[in-house]
């Protein structure tokens, strides 16, 4: 595992996309030959996208041959609710990028069948040929996707119901009542991420030290799910300054060596 | 115009929802359509792209009072009305507006009868503006309020609603009337027309503050070029401009038009109204026919007019009679004098009129489902193009070229 630290969120969101758009370019995508990106949603991935789009409009990287998988979304909220996925994806991604609409993925909230569109999913990223690279991001409580505390390792694309407290700290988004906070959502397992060829995980803010010290000093832990890429044999941890709090001296000094190989990573 | 191919305008900075963002607008079939339906939903992308090059797309500029222009005037030359509209609304075009209400100063009732029928709804294109209906202003006006209208067409609601059948023969073409609610019987009037759907506007009047708000109350909802041919304001009997600020009716209902040219209204007095009720303003022209042409004699109605100092006056008198200043121009002048937001100027010049004319769902915004008209301006308001249901129908550089 690699863990790169940067000084601020703009590094962050400057580093990953460099890296997203190095990683499109270097795969040469074409017809018949699409790079297959996993995304993510929240606050956490914002600046990457907004480099993405601006990388697009300098003629960086084009999207026509890349196809992408979300990771998750909420059931039974409208697809063009402020906080859906579909709404935040369109809005702060796909409206300003040349990608085809066929070649995006986002799990269907309102399937009148969920079980059957999770496992639908599943079998489009098998048909896709699997996910290059997945982007993610991590809650405070050390989840990935939708993979709350507890949630099996080997779990694969599902319903899953949304602990008490994801609730709570999403009542903001929703007028500030819980009851019109969606209780389920559809989202990908810990393993179908861990079946990327690379996963590349976000985190910024001294809220999220305590899960980025859980998830690369401490074991393997169902707990803390994004433990679970130690295990991954390609992840890519990027945070700020900020995030490092909770870390070791000894881990940070390591990883911060290394920033010179980290560079060359993203280099053109 | 029922085009149906999807196009889509980026690189461009549109006013959504009171607030000017960054955001492309999608069109089908001469409506604005949302983008985010035909991706996950149709799976589509668009056929044609245009690069609005960081310019500002704001709805069309609705004119609901315009007497002529172009050397035409609706009123005098009525035995070439059809021919006069489409000058008009061409004209206009460059202006920014994609839809009028071509107006009939007081005339006698075989005008009207003539008339009338040739300003009806029609759908704009490249041959022109759309027309919303004629705006009638007058004959039922105070002799007093007259301004440059002709007091011998001047007529009363002697037999009530009859009396307005009686003048205009058919309704059909009439999207508002001006009227004086002073006048004996003007409330069942004002009741039957606000019930026919046709937009009731308090002008040429000497109503005092207690008559206007009984005429608000009966469903009028406009106030024609406010400070004009009115009572000045008086603090004990604040007259037609007290509804501005009126606590015995919803002020928020009551639209009134400006002439923001910077003659007809003093720019004291546009920013008084403004910081009263910003939310009823109506950018108007009242252009008349001199409106882009040189200085020298006109007509307007059975009279002659002069234009000097880009100004127009009856001719041999200091009596103004109408603006002749693009509407473009009054929005630009709108925004300097007032010191308002980019938002609310092009509001006043859009949302503010569909709203008066009940026709906001259709007209007067960029939202989705409504008719794609739009212009094209730079951040100080110049047209760049203008575009009706979806067509450029003018375009600045081409006629440069």
């Amino acid at each position: 595992m690699r863990l790169i630290i940067l000084d601020e969120v703009s590094n962050v969101a400057e580093w990953s996309a460099r890296y997203v758009l190095k990683k499109i370019n270097d795969f040469k995508p074409g017809p018949g030959k699409y790079f297959v990106l996993g995304l993510p949603t929240g606050g956490t991935p914002l600046g990457m996208y907004k480099k993405l789009i601006e990388f697009h409009k300098q003629g960086k990287v084009s999207f026509k041959y890349v196809k992408t998988f979300n990771m998750d979304e909420y059931v039974a909220l409208p697809r063009d609710h402020p906080e859906s996925y579909h709404y935040y994806m369109w809005h702060n991604f796909f409206s300003h990028i040349d990608i085809s609409p066929e070649n995006v993925h986002i799990l269907d909230g309102n399937a009148p069948d969920l079980h059957a569109e999770c496992v639908r999913y599943e079998e489009d990223i098998k048909a896709a040929g699997g996910i290059h690279l997945f982007v993610g991001g991590i809650g405070p409580d050390g989840h990935i996707a939708f993979n709350e505390p507890g949630s099996s390792l080997a779990s694969r694309t599902r319903l899953k119901t949304l602990a008490q407290e994801t609730l709570e700290a999403n009542a903001r988004f929703f007028d500030n009542d819980i009851r019109k906070v969606p209780k389920e959502a559809l989202t990908v397992g810990v393993q179908t991420v861990m079946e990327a060829q690379e996963v590349m995980i976000l985190v910024t803010g001294s809220h999220k030290a305590l899960a980025l010290s859980k998830a690369i000093e401490e074991g393997v832990n169902h707990m803390w799910t994004v433990s679970a890429f130690q295990m991954h044999p390609c992840t890519i941890m990027i945070c700020d300054e900020d995030a490092t709090q909770e870390l070791r001296v000894k881990t940070v000094k390591y990883f911060k060596a290394l920033s010179s190989v980290h560079q060359k990573m993203i280099q053109d | 115009m029922g085009d149906n191919r999807l196009i889509q305008f980026y690189n461009c900075r549109i006013l959504r929802d009171h607030q000017i963002i960054d955001e492309h607008i999608w069109i089908r079939d001469g409506k604005f359509v949302n983008p985010e339906k035909v991706f996950f939903d149709e799976r589509k992308v668009a056929d044609v792209q245009i690069d609005c090059k960081g310019k500002l797309i704001a709805p069309g500029f609705i004119d609901i009072q315009i007497n002529g222009g172009f050397g035409v005037d609706f009123s005098h030359d009525i035995d070439s009305v059809d021919k006069n509209v489409g000058i008009v609304a061409r004209g206009i075009l460059a202006h920014g507006v994609t839809s009028f209400c071509p107006t009939v100063v007081t005339s006698e009732p075989q005008v009207y009868r003539k008339v009338l029928f040739k300003l009806r709804k029609s759908q704009g294109g490249k041959h022109g503006a759309t027309v919303l209906g004629a705006h009638v202003e007058g004959p039922f006006i105070s002799p007093e309020k007259k301004g440059a209208h002709l007091l011998s067409s001047i007529v009363t609601f002697d037999k009530g609603f009859d009396s307005i059948l009686e003048i205009y023969g058919n309704l059909s073409s009439i999207a508002i009337i001006t009227l004086a609610p002073e006048l004996p019987h003007s409330m069942e009037v004002i009741d039957r027309l606000v019930s026919e759907g046709i937009t009731v506007s308090i002008g040429h009047s000497s109503a005092d503050i207690n008559i206007a708000e009984q005429a608000v109350s009966h469903g009028a909802s406009l106030i024609t070029h406010l400070f004009n041919a009115m009572l000045p304001f008086h603090h004990r009997d604040p007259g037609i401009i007290g509804l501005l600020s009126s606590d015995h009716i919803d002020s928020s209902k009551v639209y009134y038009g400006i002439i923001a040219d910077g003659v007809h209204t003093h720019p004291s007095a546009l920013r008084i109204a403004y910081s009263t009720h910003p939310k009823g303003l109506i950018i108007v022209t009242d252009a008349i026919s001199a409106l882009g042409l040189d200085e020298g004699t006109h007509f307007l109605g059975e009279k002659k007019i002069e234009v000097k100092n880009n100004c127009a006056y009856i001719a041999g008198t200091s009596t103004l009679c109408g603006s002749i200043t693009p509407f473009n121009a009054c929005v630009q002048f709108f925004m300097r004098s007032t010191r308002c937001s980019l938002v609310e100027a092009l509001e006043v010049s859009s949302l503010h009129p569909a709203k008066a004319l009940g026709i906001e769902h259709s007209k007067g915004t960029l939202n989705f489902g409504s008719d794609a008209d739009f212009v094209i301006l730079d951040d100080d308001l110049n047209v760049y193009s203008t575009w009706i249901a979806g067509d450029c129908v003018y375009s600045a550089s081409e006629r440069k070229s």
